[in-house]
């Protein structure tokens, strides 16, 4: 075990095996967004309430779902990366946060579309909202100091401690607006999510939320793997790579 | 490159401007990670040691660890309260010796550049370590200063004690035996 | 023997830290003066309306105490991580859990207890009243210590960045929102009449909670940034 973990870690390895499984996972969730969005878009019933606006929840809550999913992955890359101290957590962990960011951006953006219709205006301070634009900003902090840190080794190890300390506080801050959100506004507008929803309906948000774990973990690889050639540039298999015209 | 030092060493690293001194002497205190390879101390890597190491660590960087706001006096007094096992020499003492004893209640930031960096030798004093780690401890030195500070470091030596420090200089350890590692423009 | 030299270094500690504070009062006096300045700006941008003001007293209040308490943090390991102070702490073998708690409460003690001790002032330019005072006044005291532990996380892994303040406030900020939530709540309840126990004892887990974590975090940060250059 301990073996194939420092094997797997290498940077090499990572790239070649990366380079191998890409286009199947290119392939995959080009078909599974395709499926997707064709069950959710044209074979799935209007909504009698919301019309067809409703549909938009096939792109805001499988995003609103990787926004928290890739933080989590991140702060495990972040424990494995100080506790055993393997190089490939700080390029996996650096190349996800744009991607966490970018889904958070986009659970808020089509959170807002979607309000306009629903509210009559394009934001609310509602609790979920709320909360992805504060998940938004601890994303953004990670990136910042990331940027702000010439060594690439602290800068990477400061990282992890941050987000480790996100990852323990995210819950509170949950829970936190959610209180608020529920103290300051009395019933007045309606629960959004269904408590059922219609099968129909959730066939395809289940095809899109794998379609969207896949999309993550491709372009993951890919960023991974300009990564490693950036940081591995004077190595002597990257410069073999480079001079067989493989690059 | 790798070294050994043993108790009643004395090992001078000489370099020039940029070789990597510093580095290597904060990589040896634990202050940043070795890029590659370990210190150990009695056979333990130091991360895995760091009580055993740190209270026999005795360590006056380039940067003093003085505080400007603070006397002389209650400079050592810190450290006095930093050290694993403080030493029965006193604060009053430990100035004295490196001859400022008269300017003991001055705030440091009064003080000269040779004055302040005395006050951090003061701290190899009061406490009892055995391992000294010096980054230039002679720079802002006078003449009469240095020849005591090569006196204390010949006495570490024969007491028993080991001694890290960089230097440009070549010095008279009072007969005591010493190593010099060059280190190259890498 | 080992119990009294563990209370040693927290005292030593604690007592440098506060002779430093006194020696050197610009770096307390300045956020308290910013927070003074940044509440009375309120009354002068929505109106001198008193129900008003009254309605986003606590609000006001505690986002300039946060504001202030960031601005303040940065100067908490920084002089130490300049002149080498630091590196002697981290490399001694005494507990750093002891020497990171006596500096965080230090800092504490010149610049969130001087944040309490205004809250009367506060409180009648704001147009609190009496009940609503009590009420700040005891948020301040749980939650100022809950802002000074995460800030010191902050301060911490920026102590090695050049100009680290702003990157400091965007690390932490987002982390003391639910102590500006509950706080501002148990403000606003105790305004209108009602029982603040609930709240109260929710910042209260807050701040045992940051009490027993945050040491560990600050620890390890400074074990990462303290040692460079």
């Amino acid at each position: 075990m301990w073996t194939w973990a420092h094997k797997f870690g290498s940077p090499g390895y990572f790239y070649a095996l990366a380079g191998k499984v890409n286009p199947w996972l290119t392939a995959l969730y080009i078909a599974l967004f395709a499926t997707g969005l064709y069950l959710g878009l044209v074979v799935a019933p209007t909504d009698y309430q919301q019309g067809d606006s409703y549909r938009i929840i096939f792109v805001h809550v499988p995003s609103a779902w990787m926004s928290m999913f890739v933080y989590v992955v991140m702060a495990v890359f972040a424990a494995i990366g100080l506790i055993w101290r393997l190089k490939l957590t700080a390029v996996l962990a650096k190349a996800s946060a744009p991607l966490g960011a970018s889904f958070t951006f986009l659970a808020l953006a089509t959170g807002s579309i979607w309000g306009k219709p629903m509210w009559g205006t394009w934001w609310v301070w509602d609790a979920r909202l709320t909360s992805e634009l504060i998940l938004l900003f601890l994303y953004l902090g990670f990136m910042a100091l990331q940027a702000a840190m010439p060594d690439r080794q602290t800068a990477w190890r400061a990282g992890a401690i941050l987000l480790l300390v996100g990852v323990v506080n995210i819950p509170i801050i949950h829970f936190s607006v959610d209180w608020w959100y529920t103290l300051h506004q009395p019933a007045t507008i309606t629960k959004l999510g269904a408590p059922s929803i219609h099968p129909s309906m959730l066939v395809p948000l289940l095809i899109m939320a794998v379609a969207f774990k896949v999309f993550y973990l491709s372009l993951l690889l890919s960023r991974a793997r300009a990564e490693i050639l950036h940081r591995e540039r004077r190595t002597r298999w990257v410069q073999e790579l480079a001079r067989s015209g493989q690059l | 490159m790798s070294f050994e030092l043993k108790s009643g060493e004395l090992l001078q690293i000489d370099g020039a401007n940029g070789s990597g001194k510093t580095t290597l002497l904060r990589t040896v205190c634990g202050l940043v990670p070795a890029d590659e390879g370990n210190v150990y101390w009695c056979n333990r890597p130091i991360q895995q040691n760091r009580q055993g190491y740190f209270s026999q660590l005795a360590f006056v960087g380039h940067k003093h660890g003085i505080k400007d706001e603070l006397t002389a006096a209650e400079n050592l007094e810190i450290d006095q309260i930093l050290a694993a096992n403080p030493s029965s020499v006193s604060v009053r003492e430990a100035l004295g010796r490196l001859g400022i004893g008269e300017c003991r209640h001055q705030l440091c930031r009064e003080l000269s550049a040779g004055q302040r960096q005395r006050v951090a030798l003061a701290r190899l004093l009061v406490s009892i370590a055995h391992f000294w780690v010096l980054d230039e401890p002679l720079t802002a030195l006078d003449q009469e200063a240095q020849r005591t500070v090569c006196d204390l470091v010949g006495q570490h030596i024969a007491a028993g004690g080991m001694v890290l420090l960089t230097s440009h200089q070549k010095l008279d350890w009072s007969g005591q035996a010493h190593r010099i590692i060059k280190l190259g423009n890498a | 023997m080992r119990k009294q030299q563990t209370f040693s270094i927290f005292t030593g500690i604690l007592r440098r830290d506060l002779k430093l504070a006194v020696r050197a009062p610009s770096q307390w006096i300045n956020p308290l003066l910013f927070f003074l300045i940044a509440v009375s700006l309120f009354p002068l941008g929505v109106g001198p309306e008193q129900n008003m003001l009254r309605e986003i007293a606590p609000g006001v209040i505690w986002v300039a105490a946060l504001l202030a308490a960031m601005l303040a943090q940065d100067s908490l390991f920084r002089a130490d991580f300049e002149d080498g102070s630091l590196e002697q702490m981290l490399i001694s073998s005494r507990p750093m859990s002891m020497i990171i708690m006596a500096k965080v409460l230090a800092h504490w003690l010149v610049t969130g207890l001087p944040l309490i001790v205004l809250s009367p002032v506060l409180s009648i330019l704001m147009g609190l009243s009496l009940v609503g005072w009590w009420a700040l006044l005891l948020t301040l005291l749980l939650g100022t210590p809950i802002l000074s532990l995460l800030g010191a996380v902050g301060a911490a892994l920026v102590v090695s960045v050049k100009r680290g303040g702003v990157l400091l406030s965007l690390l932490v900020l987002p982390l003391c929102i639910p102590v500006l939530i509950f706080a501002t709540a148990v403000v606003q309840t105790a305004g209108v009449g009602l029982a603040i126990e609930g709240q109260v004892s929710l910042l209260g887990a807050l701040l045992a909670l940051s009490v027993t974590l945050s040491p560990i975090a600050i620890a390890g940060a400074l074990r990462v940034t303290g040692g460079a250059a």
